[in-house]
């Protein structure tokens, strides 16, 4: 026994985990050290002086906003039809993401429920997800200038390219949120002879429901900044008023169209609290 | 509905291989409308019969039948039908936190529901006198519209309870129904199952912790012991022998009076859960 002798054994006084921790943190150095030069990473170069007078250009011109009334309209314009492609976008989504969810998460699967799925069901929703990699990784810069060949210059093709990729996004994460929690509930349902959709809807959705909820209103802030990207390659948008003002070096008016999507943002924020609060 | 296990032996499914079955060679069969209670030490295997019989392990060796049939070889769609038929209540009630009590209860009818009556009820409660008179048995009627996680550890396992007399089954398999109630809410518990099964002929198995209460209550007993059947009698031949072998060095944790080892009747006001081995 251990304690049989306490005389000879000294106490441990060193940290067994100690030298692993060591170890990961010297093998986290070595691997980033070769994407910093890969990457070409030199910070210091943001501060020599010619690096510091373009900034201080640059963010000179910024002042002041510009507040014309007619520029303003514009820009409301322009942020009404930005709000519309992402809310558009992501509800074209959800009808993809949800359904691919359902199919591909794991806690409402019946054969699964004595231990292991069956092969079948498992090969669907291995290809369910597959399916899910596809959309998501092509980016929605890439989808928008392929819509933008096929439905025209404007933001129909903005509201496309969205709903693709963040279809892909949104049906990971939905399925991911839905594994997560705790599988009992949806198992006994499921044990007690409730359909798939039943379990989902009795014990599954009121179990994430702010989670899923919060994860959406978080893609619908990305998806308002996304279609700025995509205003760029003319998906329409406060993106492509943007992108004018930037070319004709108008500082102000890019000013302006910042504060505007920091409110967005700061909205979607807001939003999404009041969503957690209420639901959780 | 008839259950019969012929040898069955199932193992946890996340378990290792080399592992020892959680349940051995078991053969037992009970009748329509019986009631059975089954005891024994920790790990001896309950929870695994009552999950054989609810097909919701499928056993490594030998077949449970319930009402004749193989539920492992029928189609998932006739399965998840023939699970319709029965009710399986885990120890831990597994309500969703966010989700009121009514909700809970009334999911409880899901099997043979349509899913828009499903759909709708969620909308509006379809049943909620009869999720009122469910809970009533268990004395939280008035939770009806309380949220779940607003319950206590023995109100959700009361909730939870509740569910199986709304459920259109008829075999109840009831997973220590008792383990977060005091005694007189257990005395109560169990006698609206024990009551409610008789008045509908249901089959029902329950496992337990309160040897007292199983005596009292259920007329076989059944006991397992490291997944073997130790002895399954009539509850008045159960004898405090018996009971010693079973739960071994447990047993000194079990002391209550029991009474006389033939014909058990423990009068109404003695407490009930004494026994129960925490």
């Amino acid at each position: 026994m251990a304690n049989a002798a306490p005389a000879t054994t000294l106490p441990q006084t060193r940290d067994p985990a100690w030298l692993g921790r060591v170890f990961w943190f010297g093998a986290a150095l070595a691997l980033l050290w070769p994407m910093a030069v890969a990457t070409e990473f030199k910070p210091w170069l943001l501060f020599a002086p010619e690096s510091v007078e373009a900034t201080l250009r640059f963010g000179a011109s910024f002042f002041p906003p510009a507040l014309g009334s007619e520029f303003l309209a514009l820009v409301a314009r322009e942020t009404w039809r930005t709000v519309a492609i992402a809310t558009a976008g992501i509800s074209l989504a959800l009808l993809i993401a949800v359904p691919l969810a359902l199919a591909s998460t794991r806690v409402l699967s019946i054969s699964a429920l004595p231990g292991r799925m069956a092969a079948g069901p498992f090969v669907l929703r291995q290809a369910l997800r597959w399916l899910l990699i596809a959309l998501r990784s092509m980016p929605e810069l890439v989808w928008a200038l392929v819509f933008v060949r096929v439905v025209g210059l404007g933001p129909t093709a903005g509201v496309l390219a969205i709903a693709l990729t963040y279809g892909g996004m949104l049906g990971k994460v939905y399925g991911e949120i839905l594994e997560s929690g705790e599988p009992q509930a949806a198992q006994a349902l499921l044990r007690n002879g409730a359909g798939r959709l039943q379990a989902f809807c009795y014990a599954v959705l009121p179990a994430n429901a702010a989670e899923l909820v919060s994860y959406t209103v978080y893609r619908w802030e990305c998806a308002i900044r996304s279609s700025v990207v995509l205003g760029f390659v003319g998906a329409g948008g406060l993106g492509q008023q943007l992108d004018n003002s930037t070319k004709m070096f108008a500082g102000g008016e890019v000013a302006t169209m910042l504060l505007v999507f920091m409110l967005l943002v700061a909205l979607a924020d807001r939003t999404s609290a009041w969503f957690r609060r209420s639901l959780g | 509905m008839r259950l019969d296990f012929d040898a069955a032996s199932a193992r946890h499914p996340a378990a290792r291989a080399s592992a020892p079955a959680a349940l051995e060679a078991l053969t037992l069969s009970v009748a329509r409308g019986e009631q059975l209670a089954v005891i024994g030490p920790s790990g001896a295997g309950k929870t695994t019969l009552l999950h054989l019989a609810a097909a919701a392990l499928r056993p490594g060796a030998g077949s449970v039948r319930i009402d004749g049939r193989q539920p492992w070889d029928l189609p998932t769609g006739e399965l998840q039908r023939l699970r319709g038929h029965l009710f399986l209540a885990p120890q831990v009630p597994p309500l969703p936190p966010r989700q009121r009590v009514v909700t809970a209860v009334l999911a409880a009818r899901l099997a043979g529901q349509s899913l828009r009556s499903s759909l709708r009820s969620l909308l509006y409660p379809t049943d909620i006198p009869g999720a009122e008179a469910a809970l009533a048995r268990f004395d939280i009627a008035d939770k009806l519209f309380e949220r779940v996680d607003r319950l206590s550890g023995g109100e959700r396992q009361r909730v939870g309870l509740a569910r199986a007399l709304l459920s259109r089954a008829s075999l109840w398999l009831i997973d220590e129904p008792l383990s977060a109630l005091d005694p007189t809410r257990a005395r109560q518990a169990i006698a609206a199952l024990v009551d409610e099964a008789a008045s509908r002929s249901v089959t029902l198995v329950a496992s337990l912790h309160q040897v007292d209460v199983a005596l009292e209550r259920f007329p076989r007993i059944v006991g397992l012991r490291a997944g073997r059947l130790a002895f399954d009698l009539p509850a008045r031949e159960v004898t405090r022998e018996l009971l010693a072998a079973l739960y071994g060095s447990e047993f000194d944790q079990l002391d209550a009076p029991l009474a006389a080892p033939a014909g058990f009747d423990a009068p109404t006001e003695a407490p009930v859960a004494a026994l129960g081995c925490r």
